[in-house]
């Protein structure tokens, strides 16, 4: 019983924590401090419990994100493949692994209007420097891909990132 | 940007230390201080070059749910749509994409029931439908871009 309320308590204070930072940490001295006060535990409970999140990748990583845009990298685009079905888990990995590939997922296919079921985002200061990761990844898939598209981003229309309720 | 601030921005992309002074230990592997490295990380925020400086979350390893999701949307209501979408909290990023499906976004909820209902409000709303994309697997993720010289 005392161990089920031990761990309600971790959660709250674990949800509390990624409520005080899900604006970004506060750009002080001491910025976990600071997130304590918020949250109202000591400094060191906030440090270890972020440690356990980074341990157990509930935080993926903490520093900067940089805009593409502002650093230049302005072609920004979405490739979509469609690889057959056997194939697709062995051939993403090798492509979420290549350098200038960010994102590499299996997602569902929604046919008649959507044939892809591997997503790769690649970035390129130009469309053309974009375009030479797309022939990388069109090498690596070879005959397994049956069909590709690439959707490049012309507006980024929000970004926000992560909003938890207060609840 | 000087090169000071390309080196904050390549080299604070993660591992951004958990101690009582992170800045400090920050500041001190970049060879500048405590105050300068805040007061630049402040203002790359301020202008853009950085959306965010803080943790990143796996909001699926918290029990909530990150799903991709696409509408086409007619040319002539784009903006209306898009300010319709925007003002979902769900809604974490949207982007405009060449392609007839043209708006792509993202959406976060605490739950993956809050998923479908997000999707709900957005097709009532506008009277489009919305094809999502929930992620089924995942194969790598590191975003680390590089501010060139």
């Amino acid at each position: 019983m005392n161990d089920i309320v031990a761990s309600d308590l971790v959660t709250e204070i674990d949800r509390a924590i990624v409520r005080a930072t899900q604006a970004g940490l506060p750009r002080v001295t001491r910025p976990y401090h600071a997130i304590a006060d918020a949250v109202g535990v000591a400094p060191e409970l906030v440090m270890s419990r972020i440690r356990v999140m980074l341990g157990d990748g509930r935080i993926r990583r903490i520093g900067a994100v940089p805009n593409h845009y502002a650093l230049g990298w302005r072609a920004n685009g979405m490739s979509v493949w469609d690889v057959l079905d056997e194939r697709v888990d062995e051939l993403g990995a090798k492509v979420g692994r290549l350098a200038g590939v960010s994102h590499c997922y299996r997602r569902p296919r929604r046919l008649p209007q959507w044939r892809y079921n591997l997503l790769a985002m690649v970035h390129g200061r130009t469309r053309a420097e974009a375009e030479v990761r797309i022939a990388e990844i069109a090498a690596i898939l070879d005959d397994a891909a049956r069909a590709h598209d690439v959707l490049y981003s012309t507006r980024i229309l929000k970004k926000t990132g992560l909003r938890l309720g207060s609840a | 940007m000087d090169d000071l601030d390309r080196r904050i921005v390549n080299t604070l992309q993660d591992d951004f230390p958990v101690c009582e002074r992170p800045f400090r230990a920050a500041a001190a592997a970049l060879g500048t201080t405590e105050d300068e490295l805040i007061a630049r990380v402040d203002r790359l925020l301020a202008e853009g070059t950085l959306t965010r400086f803080g943790p990143l979350f796996q909001i699926e390893r918290m029990g909530g749910a990150f799903v991709l999701a696409a509408m086409q949307v007619p040319e002539g209501r784009f903006d209306e749509v898009a300010i319709t979408v925007n003002a979902l909290p769900e809604v974490a990023h949207n982007y405009a994409r060449e392609h007839a499906l043209n708006m792509w976004f993202v959406l976060a909820t605490e739950t993956p029931l809050g998923v479908a209902a997000a999707v709900r409000k957005i097709e009532d709303a506008t009277g489009l439908p919305v094809l999502a994309f929930p992620k089924e697997r995942e194969y790598f993720v590191e975003l680390r871009l590089e501010a060139g010289a």
